[in-house]
Formats: structure tokens, sequence, C-alpha cells
């Protein structure tokens, strides 16, 4: 059923009832041409790239649970492309156009509201630094506009800018940053898949791999049995290295808890997306009109889904500093979700040393924004054995070539990026 | 979370800051070694970036730098972030606990 106005007016006249159902429930076939292991919104963006765009439909995305129960369903929803490394510039940009065409592609209302993200300054060195970051969005192509603290003034009124240790000297935005409706997007790319014919199996853990004398993957074993596949995707950022074990790799990946918070819905207060400089935290205003807000990871590693109070305590004075009024908001719901951390804190989309078996991986806390890029680029490496042009330096190698994409500078300690 | 110091006590895990897994070890090769330079990368290589990541009972390194300043090595689950021991690493403070340290 296409979506539409018109959809929307005949079904209100027959009482909503005659909707049907978005996507099949099916039963795993015996063989697949591509079985992606994960059923989360890079996995079912993979499959839709798949059908859609490069042919191959005979498709099955296998999910342990139900699809985005994982990370897509536990991110703060924010998109952006306000990188400073080539590797990623391209990367983030290809991920921001194909949102600003997604409810167009997928003909599912996915609420992508191009809002802005506001990273603020707090000091001349970091003014100079965020100059310099914004110039090389433009030089790439992407928006970005410094704004000093006058202009700042006027579209926000209710910040901190007087802060005696850390005054808010001004920002830099990207407007076409902004936000989208998580679960929408996990809905919206398994319909579209699904309308290719691919099948999305819900409640199919994977147990093991099958693999043939030559060692290639030659399918899947699933708590709903065995699975054949020409070829196996995994993207299951959180428990990539889970994944990884069970073929006996050991990846360039710790996995740490990463907490985000809701708090009572208010009135519209913040328009976009708020960061502050000289902490970590970062909060946007739900449609609903909770405050959605987070911080730093707790910095151990853990397989949890849970944090631990002295984060929520840092989370809640970094958003202090800048608007000491949400001291009067209550909080509504915390929750935590397991990051992939890499060693240089940018992503891993590759062949893996065995043959049959790809990986999608380490997106440490930029997954949700990279959704629909990833899901190209990794149905490209799937279709063509060759690395998409825009995900060409996020090879598995680049640890060992010394070609590490450290938008941070922090160097191999997965926890601090 | 609660971290037994094993000379403090009980303390709040905001005291401790987190290093990580403690197995990898740092490969020693001598000036002289006889490997080839292929096998020192790869050594290397695995020490600097290859994690097992485990899913379960882990050994890691904790310093206590809200208390002793010591460096601990701490055995904990992290699916359930429940700690089974806490024991000083290996240095003078392993001495002082009466622990041989590793």
């Amino acid at each position: 059923m296409n979506y539409s106005i018109f959809s929307l007016l005949k079904a209100a006249l027959s009482n909503h009832q005659g909707w049907t159902r978005a996507w099949r429930d099916p039963a795993p076939k015996k063989h697949y041409d591509v079985v992606i292991i994960g059923g989360g919104g890079h996995g079912l963006a993979t499959a839709y790239f798949l059908a859609h765009k490069y042919g191959i439909r005979n498709v099955a995305v296998l999910e342990k649970g139900w699809i985005g129960s994982g990370n897509a369903g536990r991110n703060t929803t924010i998109i952006r492309s306000n990188y400073g490394l080539p590797g990623n510039t391209g990367f983030y940009e290809l991920s921001m156009q194909l949102w600003e065409r997604m409810e167009q592609d997928l003909n599912y209302n996915t609420m992508v509201s191009q809002r802005g993200v506001l990273n603020l300054y707090h000091s001349d060195a970091q003014r100079d630094a965020f100059a310099r970051r914004g110039n090389t969005m433009r030089l790439n192509g992407i928006d970005a506009e410094l704004l000093d603290q006058a202009q700042l003034r006027r579209e926000l009124p209710f910040l901190n800018y007087d802060n005696a240790r850390f005054p808010i000297m001004g920002g830099l935005i990207q407007r076409r940053g902004g936000t989208a409706r998580h679960d929408a997007v996990v809905w919206g790319y398994a319909r579209a898949a699904d309308k290719y014919g691919v099948d999305v199996i819900q409640n199919c853990e994977v147990t093991g791999f099958v693999r043939d004398n030559s060692g290639r993957v030659t399918g899947v074993e699933t708590s709903r049995g065995t699975i054949g596949a020409g070829k196996v995707g995994m993207a299951v950022a959180g428990n990539s290295s889970r994944v990884a074990s069970m073929v006996d790799m050991r990846l360039p990946i710790e996995s740490h808890v990463l907490q985000a918070f809701v708090s009572e819905a208010i009135k519209p207060l913040i328009p976009g997306v708020v960061t502050f400089g000289a902490g970590h935290f970062y909060v946007s205003q739900s449609d609903k009109g909770g405050l959605v807000f987070g911080g730093d990871l707790d910095g151990y590693n853990s397989y949890a889904q849970r944090g631990n109070m002295p984060v929520m305590e840092d989370v809640c004075e970094g958003g202090m500093a800048i608007m000491p009024m949400i001291g009067r908001v209550r909080m509504l719901r915390q929750w935590g979700g397991i990051m992939d951390m890499s060693m240089d804190g940018s992503p891993i989309i590759d062949k893996t040393p065995i043959d049959g078996l790809y990986l999608n991986a380490g997106w440490c806390y930029g997954g949700f924004k990279a959704t629909p890029a990833s899901g190209l680029v990794f149905a490209h490496l799937l279709a063509r054995d060759e690395p998409h042009a825009e995900a060409a330096r996020f090879r598995l190698d680049r640890f060992r070539r010394g070609a590490m994409i450290d938008e941070k500078g922090q160097g191999a300690q997965p926890n601090l990026h | 979370m609660r971290i037994a110091c094993p000379f403090c006590g009980e303390r709040d895990s905001s005291e401790f800051s987190y290093l990580g897994d403690a197995s990898p070890k740092r490969p020693n090769f001598a000036v002289d070694s006889p490997n080839s330079p292929a096998e020192i990368e790869d050594a290397v290589f695995d020490y600097v970036y290859l994690r097992a990541n485990v899913a379960g009972d882990m050994r890691e390194y904790w310093y206590h730098g809200g208390g002793c300043r010591s460096w601990l090595i701490a055995e904990r689950n992290t699916v359930t972030h429940e700690f089974k021991s806490v024991t000083a690493a290996p240095g003078a403070g392993a001495a002082l606990a009466g622990q041989a340290g590793e």
C-alpha cells in the first residue's frame, strides 16, 4: 500500500480499518544470495539498497529480537555531517543527502527535521578550532556557519552566556543537520526492503557460521535453523566482537555503554540541537516535548545496556552549565546502548579475511546519522566486492597500515573517542 | 557501581579511571631479536589494536585516582557489572598489600 494523502483520506472514510501490515513475517528460506545479520537501521538499509540499487533481492535480514530493538532504538536521533577528516566528510555528507530525500525514497514519514545542529564554543582557541572545522566543511561542499555571541543571543536567548567559568562566545551551526524519528527509519527501511521481496526475519538469533572446507562462510546457524548464504554481512554494532568471535576473529573494537536521557514533556523550548563545548552534553527537544540529551560514555567495557550514576550526574551538570533553567525539569527516563568503540573513533566497512563474510562495525557514537549511507556503501561492497568510493578509507586493515581516521586525535584508546 | 579497593575499601566508581583489558601484554623484543620485522609488527599490532572484547568475566585495569592512586586489576563481568575480585596491579603497591602481583 502506497502512503499518501489519498490513502489517508480513503482509510479515514472506512474508519482506518483498511490499513495492511507494513511488512511480511516470513519463515526463513533454505538459502539466500545475501544474509544480513542485524535488523537495525544499518542492516535494513543495506537490504533496501541491495534490492533497490543493486538488483539483489534474494536477501534476508536476521534479527535476534524485534527490528530496531538495539541501538536503532537507543540513540538521540541526531543527524549531521560536521566532520573534518578526509574519509568522514564525504561519507557523512552522502548520508546527509540521503536523509534529505529519505521520505520520498521510502514513501515513509521518517520525520526528518533539519532544525540545525549547533556546537557552542567557550574560548578564543575553541573559536579558532571551530572556524577551521567550518572552513573544512565548506571546502567539502557542506554547509557551516560560524555565529558570534550577538547572533547567537538573537536565536537562542535562553542560554547561559555569562557563565563565569565557561562563557558562551558563539557557535558553529550546521543548519541542514537536525533530528529524525529513529523507529520510523527502521520501519521505513523494513517496509521498503520488504516490497522488493527481502525477508525481514525477527526472533532469529545467529548462533554460529557454516563454513566449507576452504574456510569460506556459506551460511549461518540460527535459532530457527541453518540458513545458507552466498554472502553474509554483519551489521551488529555493539555486538560485533561477539559475532566475530564465532569465527575466531578479534576486532579493533571495544563495547562501551552510552547513556541517553529524556525529560518530561515541556512546551517548545529548544529549536534545534545544541551541544556544550566545554564539557560533553548535547540536547534537542522531541516533537512530543521531551528534552532528549546525552553526554559521555560511562568509560568501561560493557554489554549491559545500562549505565551508572557518575555519568548521569556529569551529563546533568553539563546541561545546567548552559541552560540552568532545566534544573526545574524532571527526568522521565534513561537508558543505555552498547557502542562499538573502534580504535580510531571511525567505522569499519570492509571484507573480512574470511571469504564470504563482510563487516559493518565500529560506529562509536555516530551510528544513527550514518544509517542511510552505511546501508548504501555496505550494499555496494556486498554486491560489487569492492568498497564504495565514499567508504574507501573505512578499511579493516587501516590500523595495521597506520591510516587511522582519528577525528579526536586520541589514539588507540576506545573509551576516549 | 562500587569498587572494593584493596587499600581503601569499597568506594564509588567515580573515584576510579578505567584503562581497559588487562590481558594484552606489551611485546618485548630485544634490539638484536632474531624475529623478523613482520613478526614484530604483527605482535605490536595485536597488542595495540586487537581486543577480545569479551561478554562475560574480564580482567581489567582501574586506577584509583580519587583515593590511593594505585593501579588495580579487577575481575568484572561486562554483562552484569558485577566485580568478582579487585587486586593490586604489579608494582610497589602490590608488595605493600602482600600480593605478589604479576
